[in-house]
């Protein structure tokens, strides 16, 4: 047997205990998608089939907004509704060593015995928007190994974490009162993703303004054939989840109706173009090649633009491709 | 075999039965990540089940318990759970008050590596580093 299929074989293996549900096989798939350059096709391509079953349900907001605690939450509210639960939670690596502490789970920890929550912690490992480059995989995996409801809980930049919008079924923005310009955080970019409003941390006295502030933002919105609701909690004492639940449920039919998420394909274009754009400067910086020497002399020197430079290497790259 | 590490090693660093001096492991947590490392860091009082789970779902390559108040007897229990549980790669280290007494008794528990007061950034580091190579190296083929 060669190395490929020895390989191909290993991976299938343990596709089938993923797809039994084995909590270490789980485990290990993640941490295999999430190491960059290994050949992870052969137990893509053997879970693919199983997908799109289970709901995946994005979780931003502002840091401090008590993401991590309405998660926590969240997991009882659908345990007692009997659904079983998958948590990808990212916390950020740092820019400088690339090591990550990664903590989300402390807020968590009531889970952490129950047999029908899964939960990892995921280091953002220089991805921006506010997920790990693997999380799209890693949703797959779960969604695989037979969770009902996949959590995705981000960085929590607040900003630009539209990402999540392309994976998750059903995208949570989370605020609190008295984050200061907390509302202007989530204005831009982000709130037009949001399928849910909620303003946690409901006990504090400025909760009520936070969703006036919130409501008069939608109301300036184009009404679309999903009203977006504003909805309170206080993860800590655990009200308004029942609520929220209710909110994810309806969302989610809603979405379904639409066909499974996968066959969207925006998930996989995504995936496709950094693949291709992380292939492609590879090659560039690290390929010894005349001609891509040459095009880097002459955009230098201005006697060609961007654009054709683009085209020229494009063009070099699938040329010796070919050859090679 | 590897001799270096493809992405950057998982460690949980938490400390198990009734002693809540984290300050310690606080500043394990801190050096690690400033080495590169992916830190997955809990509260004190964890049950030696809870630290299995964890290092189950998370697939960290080692874990770091720390003990100022002889919660490292505890340790030769958590070997044996992390055997039964198929982890038996995951390599194991203990930082903080150990009696040199003691130390014999954990490290043939199975413990790979005992820091007492004194222990600096570099060595723990390196120590860790090329334990999680170890586990690596030895983590069973699927």
């Amino acid at each position: 047997m060669s190395a490929v299929q020895d390989q191909a074989a290993e991976k299938s293996g343990l596709a089938v205990r993923l797809l039994a549900g084995q909590t270490a096989a789980l485990a290990r798939a993640i941490s295999i998608v999430d190491r960059d350059g290994q050949a992870v096709s052969a137990l893509l391509k053997a879970i693919e089939p199983h997908l799109g079953r289970a709901i995946v349900v994005g979780f931003t907001g502002p840091p401090g907004a008590g993401k991590s605690t309405l998660v926590n939450a969240f997991i009882a509210e659908m345990r007692g509704r009997g659904k079983t639960v998958a948590v990808a939670a990212v916390d950020p690596s740092s820019p400088i060593t690339g090591g990550a502490v990664l903590g989300d789970r402390i807020r968590m920890a009531e889970h952490t015995m129950d047999p029908g929550v899964f939960i990892r912690s995921l280091a953002s490992r220089g991805h921006l928007g506010g997920l790990s480059a693997s999380a799209a995989r890693v949703a797959d995996l779960m969604d695989a190994a037979g969770f009902d409801v996949i959590v995705l809980e981000t960085v929590g930049a607040g900003q630009s974490e539209v990402e999540m919008a392309e994976m998750a079924d059903v995208r949570i923005v989370v605020s609190a009162p008295g984050l200061g310009d907390d509302v202007q955080a989530i204005k831009a970019g982000i709130l037009e993703i949001a399928d849910i409003l909620v303003v946690n941390k409901s006990d504090l006295p400025l909760a009520k303004r936070t969703v006036g502030q919130l409501q008069a933002m939608l109301a300036l919105r184009a009404p679309g054939d999903w009203k977006v609701p504003v909805l309170t909690t206080n993860a800590v004492d655990r009200t308004g989840l029942c609520d929220l639940a209710d909110a994810v449920d309806r969302r989610a039919a809603a979405r379904k109706m639409k066909g499974p998420r996968n066959a969207l394909g925006g998930r996989t274009r995504r995936l496709l173009a950094q693949s291709v754009a992380k292939y492609a400067e590879h090659r560039v910086l690290n390929e010894a090649n005349a001609t891509i020497d040459a095009v880097v002399a002459d955009l230098q020197q201005a006697e060609i633009g961007l654009d054709d430079a683009i085209a020229k290497i494009l063009m070099q790259l699938c040329e010796s491709q070919k050859n090679g | 075999m590897i001799e270096v590490l493809l992405a950057p090693a998982r460690v949980l660093v938490t400390k198990i039965g009734l002693d809540g001096h984290d300050r310690g492991s606080r500043i394990i947590a801190a050096y690690l990540r400033d080495a590169g490392m992916e830190v997955i860091y809990t509260n004190p009082w964890q049950a030696i089940d809870a630290v299995v789970a964890l290092a189950l779902e998370e697939d960290v390559d080692v874990i770091g318990i720390s003990s100022l108040a002889t919660d490292h007897l505890l340790v030769p229990k958590l070997m044996v759970a992390l055997d039964a549980a198929g982890l038996g790669h995951v390599r194991v280290v203990v930082g903080g008050i150990v009696p040199d007494e003691d130390e014999a008794d954990l490290l043939s528990a199975g413990v790979s590596k005992v820091f007492h007061p004194g222990a600096v950034r570099e060595e723990i580091v390196s120590v860790v580093e090329q334990l999680a190579i170890a586990a690596n190296n030895e983590r069973p083929v699927d």
